[in-house]
């Protein structure tokens, strides 16, 4: 057996240093990552980064940041696996290992002139943020932005002075509701992210709904989206799956003929509404 | 196309003399009417008349185990790695000579493995034909694998008391000449090559109840069928049959870290779609949560998925997956199921 270097290997990882870390939650972590040399990681929002810890592993997660934002970008890890776990304990000046960008993310090109739907459920905010900031900080190419939330308490919301600002916005609609709260002082919205669809105004013809939560979230976000009649094309939705090796081989990610790690992970509705396993 | 003619009388010096210039596999006896491919030093270890061996020829371009990654966790630093071994892999019958077709269009597909492509151009392939069935398993014909389609640099014949054998490649031809035991082959070979031909047509018939074109139909068709529940009450989940399939490719990626806890690899390792968690997420949600679902995407992986991507069938019709099964789950009942349950809904 004989081994030989490789420069061109898709597995090769950047050592990417952690410049900014914060807690956001109990279990959610934020990273600014800067890549050697400056290097822009030059990525589309809706893409995500394969993240490694050396002797330990590595974990698929989605870039939170809005390409606008050059020199450094954020991830938020959630720690539920042992990947994640570890990168918990990780803190500002240390390195993780960084693939990536992969992935299709949102069509912005598409998207210009357009109105928007944002539906944000839970973590779904963290790589919707990403899209949502790079239409903020492009506001006059698009036409207009509604912006809704949802979560499980209002102290799980994450992003939350970037969220009370976006609120604050005239040139964005902006709704936000919690699934409970115990608070009895808590004057917003509680129950299902469902419920706040009907209340917004629309042209259907020229909105594409940008759609991100968990797998349960869709089903029931996609039935008011649809009654809104917004085309199955102008709907888009960012799908979680297993990832492995991020370039559309290991196959832990396949959606029947797709692989979500390549041919998504957004995907319009209209590719997906026949893929039984995909929602 | 150019033939030339091996005395079966020279074969064992042929095996000796490819021997010596490169490490040379084949189909080797490993009791009762089993075989697999190791490393052979001269033509009496070859099992020149074998059943599809336990694993295929896949696990030469393929490793169950690579390393793809060195790092040195102190120091910061990763270097990317292949690891290949030159050799001659003789003796590759035609259902594993497409299995190799599929790995070859998965992993040039991009982003490109360079870890499958550079070690594939360091493997020189000799075929070999199937002049009857092998096994009652085989669904060779219906996949259209039951006569050569390429893919190898020699392909041998057996006739009478020699082998023909189509040089299909300069590396195959620099095999010839470099072991001198070859002579161009007259037109009574080529008479006898065509004779063998003639009667594999009469002896190779779709071993299923549809044809090679229906085949895709049928599985657009078979999502909901009834078929996959009759499989989830039977398979056991071993994973055995994903193993041994010549177009299986899925794996996972591990870290290993060495005793000085410092430096280690990151490795790729053969995975299999029918292990539960192959498809949860770290949320919890399972987007194939039972053993009928798992082996639906199997069957959807070899027939439907593949044909919508490369244009072919990821089932080369070697019987693997049936011989291994614990469950006895055989492909061709499945599909025979497929087609019957079809029927009834009309």
């Amino acid at each position: 057996m004989k081994t030989a270097k490789l420069t061109d290997s898709e597995y090769l990882v950047k050592a990417g240093k952690i410049i900014r870390a914060r807690q956001m939650t109990k279990i959610e972590k934020l990273f600014e990552i800067s890549l050697p040399g400056g290097e822009s990681l030059d990525h589309e929002p809706g893409q995500f980064v394969m993240v490694s810890i050396p002797g330990v592993g590595e974990a698929p997660l989605s870039i939170s940041s809005s390409p606008t934002k050059r020199g450094s970008f954020e991830i938020v890890i959630r720690n539920v696996g042992k990947v994640t776990n570890a990168l918990h304990k990780f803190d500002t000046g240390d390195t993780v290992g960084i693939r990536g960008p992969f992935g299709k993310g949102f069509p912005v090109q598409i998207l210009e002139g357009n109105d928007l739907l944002f539906v944000a459920g839970g973590l779904g905010i963290v790589p919707l943020r990403s899209l949502i900031n790079f239409v903020i900080d492009n506001r006059r190419d698009f036409g207009k932005v509604t912006i809704l939330l949802g979560c499980k308490t209002p102290q799980d919301m994450l992003f939350g002075d970037e969220v009370d600002s976006w609120s604050k916005r005239l040139d964005v609609n902006f709704d936000i509701t919690v699934d409970r709260c115990e608070d009895p002082d808590y004057k917003g919205n509680i129950g299902l992210i469902t419920k706040l669809i009907p209340g917004v105004t629309l042209d259907p013809e020229r909105t594409f709904a940008a759609v991100i939560g968990p797998p349960v979230m869709y089903k029931f976000v996609l039935i008011e989206l649809l009654k809104k009649e917004i085309p199955e094309r102008q709907i888009l939705v960012s799908l979680e799956r297993h990832m492995k090796c991020g370039i559309g081989k290991c196959g832990h990610c396949q959606i029947q003929n797709y692989y979500c790690c390549k041919d998504g992970p957004v995907f319009t509705y209209e590719q997906i509404k026949d893929k039984k396993e995909a929602l | 196309m150019q033939y030339q003619v091996l005395k079966k009388i020279n074969f064992n010096d042929f095996i000796a003399s490819l021997a010596k210039i490169e490490k040379v596999v084949a189909p080797v006896a490993r009791g009762y009417n089993t075989f697999s491919f190791q490393e052979v030093k001269n033509g009496q270890d070859v099992a020149v008349k074998y059943i599809p061996t336990i694993l295929p020829p896949k696990k030469y371009f393929f490793p169950q185990r690579e390393k793809l990654i060195e790092f040195n966790k102190n120091a910061g630093t990763f270097e990317a790695l292949l690891e290949y071994e030159k050799m001659v892999i003789f003796g590759v019958h035609t259902c594993d000579l497409a299995g190799v077709q599929c790995l070859n269009m998965v992993f040039s597909d991009k982003p490109k493995d360079i870890n499958y492509l550079v070690r594939k151009n360091k493997i020189i392939i000799i075929g070999l034909e199937c002049n009857e069935y092998c096994d009652q398993y085989a669904s060779c014909k219906v996949v259209d694998n039951h006569l050569p389609n390429g893919g190898y640099d020699l392909f041998f014949t057996e006739l009478n008391d020699s082998f023909i054998v189509h040089v299909n490649t300069i590396y195959g031809d620099e095999l010839i000449d470099k072991t001198r035991l070859f002579n161009p082959a007259e037109q009574i070979h080529l008479d006898q090559l065509e004779a063998v031909r003639q009667k594999k047509r009469e002896i190779f018939k779709e071993e299923v109840k549809v044809t090679h074109n229906d085949l895709a139909k049928l599985f657009d068709k078979s999502f909901d069928s009834k078929v996959w529940d009759d499989l989830d009450a039977r398979c056991v989940g071993c994973g055995n049959c994903t193993n041994v399939c010549p177009t299986c490719y899925c794996f996972d990626v591990l870290d290993n870290m060495n005793l000085d806890f410092n430096t280690g690899d990151r490795s790729r390792m053969w995975d299999s779609c029918q292990n539960e968690p192959f498809a949860k997420v770290a949320g919890g949600e399972n987007f194939r949560k039972t053993r009928g679902a798992r082996q639906r995407h199997r069957y959807f992986r070899k027939f439907k998925y593949p044909v919508e991507r490369y244009s072919r069938y990821f089932c080369t019709g070697c019987g693997r997956c049936t011989r291994t099964c614990m469950a006895k789950i055989s492909l061709k009942e499945t599909i025979n199921a497929l087609v019957d349950s079809k029927e009834e809904q009309k």
